[in-house]
């Protein structure tokens, strides 16, 4: 318990993982929020790459954190970008009137 | 070791807590904010771990960049005051049962993983770390980041830049009725479209029509 050691990383890694998969279904606001637990769930996946690449000291792990990162970034600016236009064009984003491609 | 768990408990407990607020906020100004305090004890755990470069690296991408344009678009669209009445509606009520078995089955599976991990402790050597070596963490990430991973640098570096030219392409509004300059209008005008001359007679004047 008080010796820290990957497996307190990982699980940190997990219960943020499972937080940010329950925020996607729970969410009835507004679709910004989805946003937000996906980047959760990147930083899930961030948290298991740098543990991993701490304890067994490969360097590797932290390079490919960094690319998540970046990819990361892009995905919320695109995102957004869909969002912001979506408001312009049908002026809500809300989860549940966003149902265009039901059909 | 134990100024290591005391720091390792502190700072996970404030990034679940915090967590759980991103999603469960009823203010979605509110849950940027704590998304904004998620990154920054992350970020602290990565620096106690001792990847210190990524840890500064998430300050300024995450909290300076991503949760600052999170912060713009929540307050330019205005969903701020959409409180979630709907939250308790009857449809979002068949949805939570759903989105907690899927998440606990994740959980359940990671922490399985993570049990094979915990109870062959001798697959790894914790002896091998890397925080052993003398130059700083920055120094060997850049060491590696800059030969063998170079292609998959600049791969990213482009992923950028089409982020950015395809956030702009998507947001950019051409609006009518806003007058501009144009350079070019400006430049190639000629003096037999610009200048006419006249014969003015006397008390009838010029008609100008533009």
């Amino acid at each position: 318990m008080i010796d820290i050691g990957l497996g307190h990383y990982l699980t940190l890694g997990a219960v943020i993982f499972s937080i940010g998969v329950i925020g996607i279904f729970l969410n009835r606001k507004n679709i910004i929020v989805i946003l937000m637990s996906i980047e959760l769930i990147l930083l899930a996946v961030n948290i298991n790459l740098v543990a991993f690449s701490i304890y067994l000291g490969d360097l590797a792990g932290q390079v490919f954190t960094l690319f998540i990162l970046t990819v990361a970034a892009a995905e919320a600016a695109i995102g957004l970008a869909i969002i912001v236009v979506y408001f312009r064009n049908s002026g809500t984003i809300r989860v549940e009137e966003i149902d265009k491609l039901k059909g | 070791m134990i100024a290591h768990a005391i720091f390792f408990y502190t700072f996970s407990i404030i990034a679940v807590v915090s967590a759980i607020m991103v999603t469960a906020s009823k203010n979605t100004v509110h849950s940027v904010f704590f998304l904004i305090l998620d990154f920054i004890s992350i970020s602290c755990l990565f620096i106690m771990i001792g990847a210190e470069f990524l840890g500064m690296i998430m300050l300024i991408v995450y909290v300076g960049a991503v949760a600052v344009l999170f912060l713009f678009v929540v307050m330019m669209l205005n969903v701020a005051q959409q409180k979630n009445q709907w939250f308790a509606g009857q449809q979002s009520s068949k949805h939570i049962p759903v989105g907690l078995i899927i998440s606990t089955l994740i959980f359940v599976e990671v922490i399985i993983v993570i049990g094979g991990w915990k109870y062959k402790p001798e697959i790894f050597d914790i002896n091998n770390s890397i925080a052993q070596t003398s130059i700083s963490n920055t120094h060997s990430l850049g060491q590696i980041l800059y030969t063998d991973y170079i292609h998959v640098f600049q791969i990213s570096g482009m992923i950028l830049l089409v982020a950015m030219v395809g956030a702009i392409v998507l947001t950019f509004r051409q609006r009518s009725g806003v007058k501009r300059q144009s350079y070019i209008k400006q430049i190639s005008r000629e003096r037999a479209e610009g200048v006419e001359v006249l014969e003015v007679q006397s008390n009838k004047g010029v008609k100008i029509d533009d």
